[in-house]
């Protein structure tokens, strides 16, 4: 059989081989049909293994995560759910064909839906079909994903990739699938390696045994001859030796072969993430997003808890700066119940700052915790999407309100430096014009605006390239702007944590670049070999 | 609000009605239905709910069942009660609804 090249996009970094593990209910074909009180016997066995084995994930799962996998036991529980599908195998229908029929109309049913919100409940309708589909096939596609293997298909759930132990290799190959999506983010901050938008995996007979994963180059090679697959493991092997090498390498400070002392700065999605790094890799955190608290709380998070998330956060730094930023909703980043629903082109609306100013109720309450967070180290706030001074004007001011209200009640609080990401090509033109505290560049958002192409449209990604000599230019002025104004400037989109962009951007001028905690080894061995 | 209207059936088999207003943020979705659900099977009395008070009315012991309703939010709930411990059932689920579902 001849090896199957395919290119999508790259996801994650790194390369992975293993043998391939479908994620379709493909898997779970049967080939016998028994009658109808033994079909009805294995559906109600393959039901309960389901929900036994969702059970098993919620104990390990937390916040949302846990909460979703609770609403999929409650359904799997409730006799409505196959009902049907009995019905139906007491005529003589086989349980798998009976059962996807049954969850089929029901899933049909949740597409239908006017409501944003229960259209969306369908992929957990999805995700119960396919689970109870694969323990009818006597196999458990979702739960046993073998740490080395290559999981393949439309898309994967955070669930089903938080299921399987990442720790030993293996990599993920999707149909379908965004480098924007929450699996992604989740695989970076693993290490796994990801190639997404690779069109139909249809298989003709069956499906590959073996595959390639290049997370850097976007390809996936399925059942490689032999001596594609001794190339691939050449490359690996190298990588391994490199990474190492970065690896014993990133507690070294990061300096250009010419001499130049870069900052190496981690973005932070979650608190959690912190726990297994030692500070000491880096020179501080260049970017708290903290969308994580409001998505987890199903609602907007108080004063107390938003206040305790920061300053663990500021305690975990043990001096070393902190940049927070304030709520980034809205774009691709919806709340319920805070970010305008129906916009035409979210992208272009009321996101970032502009939702912030839109609900000072919200921000008030983000802006008091990050305050009485402020004494526990060295805390930068950060405003995101500002395109105008009067903006950061505005939030200024706003924070000066909530710092003189919280010291004349006698609080214990601190006034930190304000600061906006540069992000709008808007700011970038006139960065000078704000009398920001320092600017953060924010490459993802600064360069589909430039290059009026979305990163997650595969027919314009070659055009949403950070290495653009327009976006480039911006970097470059943004970098002037704050020499001229005496102000720090870092950069901290995925451009940061690309090592082919980094002889460009540190050429801008650029001293301080913010990544994933798993890129600081590699960034910092790229940075080495700079301007040697 | 509950209604003020809400008819009171002693320990018969005439069913107890009432009424309250989803006032969460998505309405009837995963969670509270989940909790709506768990509320109700903790009480022998049968109980349906309907978005209208003439019905269709649908079971709301079943998850399965009461998300195909698909409640949005502003909708208003339609309580039917029957069995001997309704009028506790009929509070507890009232008080829910009421709460936001804790998530308001």
């Amino acid at each position: 059989m001849a090896e199957i090249h395919r290119t999508g996009r790259a996801a994650s970094p790194g390369l992975a081989i293993g043998p391939v593990t479908m994620l379709t209910s493909g898997v779970a074909r049967r080939t016998t049909v028994g009658s109808p009180p033994a079909e009805t016997a294995a559906l109600q066995a393959a039901i309960a293994a389901a929900t036994a084995e969702i059970a098993g994930m919620i104990a390990i799962a937390q916040g949302e995560v846990a909460d979703i996998l609770e609403f999929q036991v409650a359904l799997l529980e409730d006799d409505a759910l196959a009902e049907a599908a009995y019905t139906a195998i007491s005529t003589g229908t086989a349980a798998d064909q009976a059962w996807c029929a049954a969850l089929d109309a029901e899933i049909a049913g949740y597409r239908a839906a006017e409501d944003e919100y229960f259209r969306a409940r369908a992929a957990d309708l999805i995700d119960i079909r396919d689970r109870v589909l694969a323990h009818l096939g006597g196999g458990s596609a979702a739960a046993d994903i073998p740490g080395d293997s290559i999981v393949a298909g439309e898309d994967i759930t955070p669930s089903a990739f938080l299921a399987a132990d990442w720790s030993r290799g293996g990599g993920i190959a999707l149909a379908a699938g965004s480098p924007s999506s929450h699996v992604a983010m989740l695989a970076r901050a693993r290490g796994a390696p990801m190639v997404v938008g690779l069109g139909p995996l249809a298989w003709q007979d069956r499906p590959p045994a073996l595959a390639l994963v290049d997370g850097d180059a976007g390809t996936v090679i399925f059942d490689p001859e032999p001596e594609t697959r001794r190339l691939f493991e050449h490359r690996m092997a190298a990588a391994h030796v490199a990474r190492a090498a970065a690896d014993a390498g990133s507690f070294e400070p990061a300096v250009t072969a010419d001499g130049r002392r870069i900052a190496i700065l981690l973005n932070i999605a979650a608190p959690e993430e912190l726990a297994a790094i030692d500070p000491a890799i880096c020179d501080g955190i260049g970017l708290v997003r903290t969308e994580f608290l409001f998505e987890a709380s199903h609602g907007l998070p108080d004063e107390d808890i938003q206040y305790g998330v920061y300053r663990r956060i500021l305690e975990w730094a043990q001096g070393r700066p902190v940049t927070i930023r304030t709520l980034d909703a809205g774009g691709d980043k919806p709340i319920r119940g805070l970010t305008v629903d129906g916009e035409s082109n979210p992208f272009l609306g009321v996101r970032g700052i502009r939702l912030s100013l839109a609900r000072p109720d919200v921000f008030r309450v983000q802006l008091r915790a990050l305050l009485r967070a402020a004494v526990h180290g060295s805390l930068k706030v950060m405003l995101p999407m500002i395109a105008v001074p009067s903006e950061f004007d505005r939030a200024a001011a706003m924070l000066d309100a909530e710092f003189a209200a919280l010291a004349a009640q006698g609080i214990s609080c601190a006034r930190p430096p304000l600061g906006i990401m540069v992000e709008v090509p808007a700011a970038a033109l006139r960065a000078e014009d704000f009398a920001a505290a320092f600017y953060s560049i924010g490459s993802n958002d600064l360069t589909q605006y430039t290059m009026a192409a979305a990163r997650d449209i595969g027919a314009v990604a070659d055009l949403n390239d950070t290495g653009d000599p327009a976006v480039l230019s911006l970097i470059a002025r943004t970098v002037e702007a704050a020499r001229r104004r005496g102000v720090e400037v870092s950069l901290c989109g995925d451009a940061a944590a690309d090592t082919r962009l980094t002889t460009a951007l540190l050429a801008t001028g650029l001293t301080a670049l913010s990544v994933a905690p798993v890129a600081v080894a590699r960034l910092k061995a790229a940075i080495a070999g700079v301007g040697a | 609000m509950p209604d003020a209207n809400a008819s009171r059936a002693a320990e018969s088999a005439v069913p107890l009605t009432a009424s309250a207003v989803l006032v969460n943020a998505v309405g009837l979705h995963a969670r509270p239905s989940v909790k709506l659900t768990q509320c109700a099977k903790r009480f022998a009395a049968s109980i349906e709910l309907a978005l209208a008070p003439d019905g269709p009315w649908t079971d709301a012991k079943s998850p399965v069942k009461v998300m195909r309703v698909k409640a949005p939010q502003g909708a208003t709930l339609h309580f039917r009660v029957t069995g001997a411990d309704g009028e506790a059932a009929l509070a507890a689920l009232l008080a829910l609804v009421n709460d936001g579902f804790g998530e308001a």
